[in-house]
């Protein structure tokens, strides 16, 4: 078995996304632990411009390229019998996935084949066998060693910075992908669109809670999101109130997030939605109850009715 | 069409958990245990694809040792028709799981599997994939709505940027999100007539299948406290705060 690392592409066939750039960050200190090198898989059909963005990354070492129409909305099935392909070759002891939904979706399907174990959502990468990751929704952490001659593991985004995007010149290597196996289908998508950040890549972010009473009072954090570039998240209860829609929740069973300025308001912070935030690098609450248990996470607190402060906010940024 | 139903008994999701002095675990001596919430949906699903007439019978299954049974029965109390319980002493990892599972699908011929997309435990998120894998079936993560039509079953999976609807040949596995279902609660009389529902025992050992670790757990230890910070008083502050002494805006 060797010991190059095989990264996964988060991509959409026409952008790498910046997933992958955290997940090579993890790839990075793996190889720094003695790990070999860092080749990245780009699995989907037509995604010459991925290519082209993977090709300049100065931290990967080959680009490994499967174009096929049963690959094109990489559907864990299809793409899970390229991967093996690979692994089975004996050159990798490691393949890392972002922890998006796409690589849960498709790392244990590969681990499985395999015969390895998986770790999931590493949060630090100790030693090349050894892995921190957050267990019981962040409420403790566990050192986990892997003992598999495979590592396959999932990367946590948010706790990993980015590697850099320019400065490499790699040829990029076509691989084979294996006959479809079709017991899979692509129907549709509902992608949200929006003009804001996405919440999992936002430098800012504001969520609503439960004290926002109403989707209809969302415009007022969307004023304020708009002064400051921010994306608009929103907490469990929100979500579940039907205040807004589900893609837009942060926490435990939602998106992890780690801006660098995250602003709670009318979130009184229950262990779920802590669990997706905590790791901000400042974090503001705005609340009407000084004992809402957020306040203790905050850096800043503010007890204040949110539909006077919103709007206030809103006219000291302009 | 038979429905297999994974569940697992984990701690119960309003407790704060607490790490044990030695850093060896989490404390779980005198804790409020309970069927984790995505296998509660899973269960609901199950039961209403047997009311809509999908299915013929849902067996559930749970590997753990015997005070698994308690989510057992109120599986059964919920509508399941019968349950399995592998014995295992320790929490086996995902992998040894899946392995079980396989061999139970083998026994059992289930047009649909379905399990939680995650324990709240482990929040490892890996053995609904891992089952699809080693029985050769596709796999409708994070569902969000299932719909069975004819042999297929079309699945709206919850993904990061919104979501993607699938179709799967069946047999299939599917892991449940959220909101693919709100669970009933068992009434007294089925709470009742579950006790005298059938729960067979089975081991690793009867099922062939080896369970070793793979992976040892080395420390569990607390996250770090963030320090609560300051109260100020008015938005004006706020701002001033943020933009010259964290220098975030």
């Amino acid at each position: 078995m060797g010991n190059a690392i095989l990264v996964v592409a988060e991509h959409d066939n026409s952008q790498l996304k910046g997933a992958t750039l955290n997940t090579l960050q993890a790839a990075v200190e793996l190889k720094a632990q003695g790990a070999g090198a860092i080749e990245l898989l780009i699995a989907g059909q037509g995604s010459n411009a991925v290519v082209e963005q993977a090709a300049a990354l100065p931290d990967v070492d080959r680009v490994l390229v499967a174009d096929a129409g049963n690959l094109a909305h990489q559907l864990p099935e299809e793409v899970s019998s390229v991967v093996v392909n690979l692994l089975e070759g004996g050159d990798y002891g490691y393949l890392l996935a972002p922890a998006t939904t796409n690589g849960k979706n498709l790392a244990p399907r590969v681990a499985a084949l395999m015969d390895v174990a998986q770790v999931s959502d590493i949060t630090e990468v100790v030693s090349a066998d050894t892995f921190i990751r957050p267990i019981y929704a962040g409420n403790a952490l566990a050192k986990v060693q892997s003992h598999d001659a495979l590592k396959v593991v999932t990367v946590r985004t948010t706790a990993f910075a980015a590697v850099a995007e320019t400065g490499g010149a790699v040829e990029a290597t076509s691989v084979d992908a294996p006959a479809a196996l079709g017991v899979s289908s692509f129907v549709g998508e509902e992608l949200s669109v929006s003009e804001r950040p996405e919440l999992t890549s936002a430098r800012i972010i504001i969520s609503g809670g439960r004290g926002m009473q109403s989707g209809d009072n969302f415009p007022l954090l969307e004023a304020v999101a708009d002064k400051i570039g921010a994306a608009v998240g929103a907490s469990r209860a929100a979500v579940d109130s039907g205040f807004v829609s589900n893609d837009m929740q942060v926490g435990q069973t939602g998106k992890i997030v780690a801006p660098d300025l995250y602003i709670a308001v009318g979130i009184s912070g229950a262990i779920q939605h802590l669990a997706g935030m905590k790791d901000s690098k400042v974090i503001v609450a705005i609340n009407n109850d000084e004992e809402a248990p957020i306040f203790n996470v905050a850096d800043f607190g503010l007890v204040a009715d949110l539909f006077e402060a919103l709007p206030e906010l809103e006219k000291e940024l302009g | 069409m038979k429905v297999l139903v994974a569940i697992k008994r984990v701690v119960d999701a309003n407790v704060k958990v607490r790490v044990k002095a030695d850093n060896s675990a989490v404390e779980l001596a005198n804790i409020k245990m309970a069927i984790n919430p995505f296998c509660e949906i899973a269960i609901e699903e199950a039961i209403r694809l047997k009311e809509k007439g999908h299915a013929s019978e849902v067996l559930v299954v749970s590997i753990g040792p015997d005070t698994c049974q308690e989510q057992l029965r109120t599986a059964l109390a919920l509508g399941a028709d019968r349950a399995l319980q592998i014995k295992a002493e320790d929490s086996p990892e995902p992998l040894a799981i899946a392995k079980l599972l396989k061999a139970v699908v083998d026994q059992e011929q289930p047009g649909l599997v379905i399990l939680g997309k995650q324990s709240i435990d482990g929040d490892n998120n890996q053995t609904g994939q891992m089952l699809a894998a080693l029985a050769n079936m596709p796999q409708g993560t994070f569902a969000s709505d299932v719909e069975i039509e004819g042999d297929s079953l079309q699945v709206t999976r919850e993904i990061d940027g919104g979501l993607q609807k699938v179709s799967l040949k069946m047999p299939a596995v599917v892991t449940t999100d959220l909101r693919l279902n709100e669970p009933r609660y068992a009434s007294l009389p089925n709470i009742m007539k579950a006790k005298r529902k059938p729960l067979e025992t089975q081991t690793p050992e009867d099922l062939g299948i080896d369970i070793s670790p793979r992976q040892t757990v080395l420390e569990v230890t607390p996250p770090p406290e963030r320090a609560a910070g300051v109260k100020v008083g008015s938005v004006s502050e706020l701002v001033e705060k943020l933009k010259n002494e964290a220098g975030v805006l």
